[in-house]
């Protein structure tokens, strides 16, 4: 059988990481294989244009519609799709619905995965050992530390996305949000309420 | 027996900590710029996420644990260069020369960042692999959890998931198996499911009798009960 053990040639950059990055970055340059404008605008696409406000929209669009929310719950790549939220790290959806019954959490055990077209790039403790380790044994545990404690009927459903797809909650709609808008009710969607981490904001 | 990153229902990692939601992308700009760096080496085409994700799992050990989130990144991309021959070692150690590379020509051009972000990668394929199991049938996982043709390779079955029984809750359709696609031995595409567990049967002491774990799994990693 063959085995899979090899040198770690990273050692040979710098030991700093942010000078490690600047070294490999100039190399890949100057032999022409990136090219420094391409890196700028993968940035500003995650750092300025892609975000949870994404998802939000979903959201309140899925508590506003019923037609649209039960087209989600089945099959919410096409759905998605159409509205534009489609691409790297989002290409097989599924949205799975908290209910008084279950609260469902997403995590990734084995790396980092994530919607990214929905949600954007994970914040820090999504990807945190902490966060890895101890989502699937004591996620009520972890949820106290985000300060939610869950009804003692509700069972806890937490999604490790071990394959290629992507895990968005579709958090309950608060009460007392009859007749706001959509853009009223996607401002109380919290990013962590669609990993399953927090719950909406409660309407003002 | 499976690597370092296989870290689901570890003790001793402490309290999770939360960030405030408006908390910067990235906290530091060369996080970014890691992220960036291998997102255009990917575009290369000279390899797959699953090989990626592979070359972060085969850092050792000790590198794992130390390095924060994009050091992984970054000097993973560096090994996963040198493994696939687009660079050499003397190139990191800063003795290569400046030429262009014979795989210049594909380089990720910046008016071509959208369209290749939207576009994806999707991971479903046709398959004449049937599905062998129904939604609502009781499953078993395999023991140990490994990659079964290339000792310490990839799979995605963790750990703590091995020789669990479960049920089936959701087909996915057929999609390539990573045991085989991070190891340039093909795409294999099979039949993937989500399977739900209840906490009781992963670990010694579950919070709650109802809470369940759902873990998405290839039709090979599962034997019918």
């Amino acid at each position: 059988m063959p085995h899979d053990d090899h040198d770690h040639p990273h050692a040979l950059l710098p030991p700093e990481p942010a000078l490690r990055v600047k070294a490999l970055e100039t190399i890949l340059t100057r032999k022409g294989l990136i090219d420094p404008a391409a890196l700028d605008e993968i940035i500003d696409t995650y750092q300025n244009r892609i975000g949870p406000q994404y998802g939000a929209k979903v959201v309140a669009k899925a508590w506003s519609d019923p037609e649209f929310r039960r087209a989600l719950l089945d099959d919410a790549t096409p759905v998605l799709s159409e509205m534009g939220f489609y691409g790297r790290q989002g290409e097989h959806i599924v949205v799975v619905e908290n209910t008084p019954q279950t609260h469902n959490m997403v995590v990734c055990t084995l790396c980092s995965c994530y919607p990214w077209p929905l949600l954007g790039i994970p914040p820090g403790w999504y990807k945190s050992d902490a966060y890895r380790a101890r989502a699937v044994r004591e996620p009520r545990r972890v949820l106290a530390e985000f300060g939610v404690e869950l009804p003692k009927g509700t069972a806890v459903r937490v999604w490790d996305s071990t394959a290629e797809i992507r895990y968005l909650v579709l958090p309950m709609r608060p009460e007392d949000t009859d007749g706001l808008s959509e853009e009223d009710l996607a401002a109380l969607v919290t990013r962590d309420s669609m990993i399953g981490t927090g719950l909406p904001k409660v309407s003002a | 027996m499976t690597r370092v990153h296989d870290m689901g229902g570890r003790f001793g990692d402490g309290p999770v900590r939360p960030e405030p939601e408006d908390a910067p992308v990235f906290a530091e700009d060369w996080h970014a710029r890691a992220l960036a760096v291998t997102l255009a080496a990917g575009a290369l085409g000279q390899w797959n996420i699953d090989t990626s994700r592979h070359a972060r799992e085969r850092l050792s050990p000790k590198d794992y644990a130390r390095f924060s989130y994009y050091e992984k990144w970054i000097s993973a991309l560096a090994d996963l260069l040198v493994k696939t021959g687009v660079l050499r070692i003397e190139d990191l150690r800063g003795q290569g020369v400046d030429e262009p590379h014979p795989l210049a020509p594909r380089k990720l051009p910046a008016d071509a960042v959208a369209r290749v972000l939207a576009k994806g990668g999707p991971a479903d394929r046709p398959s004449n692999i049937p599905a062998a199991f129904e939604v609502g049938q009781t499953v078993r996982t395999l023991r140990p959890s490994a990659n079964r043709l290339v000792e310490g390779g990839h799979t995605r079955l963790p750990a703590y998931g091995a020789g669990a029984t479960g049920r089936i809750l959701r087909f996915h359709g057929t999609h390539v198996l990573p045991d085989f696609s991070a190891h340039g031995l093909g795409e294999a595409p099979e039949p993937l499911y989500a399977v739900a567990f209840p906490a009781s049967e992963l670990w010694a002491n579950p919070e709650h009798s109802d809470d369940e774990v759902i873990l998405d799994l290839w039709q090979s990693y599962l034997e019918p009960v």
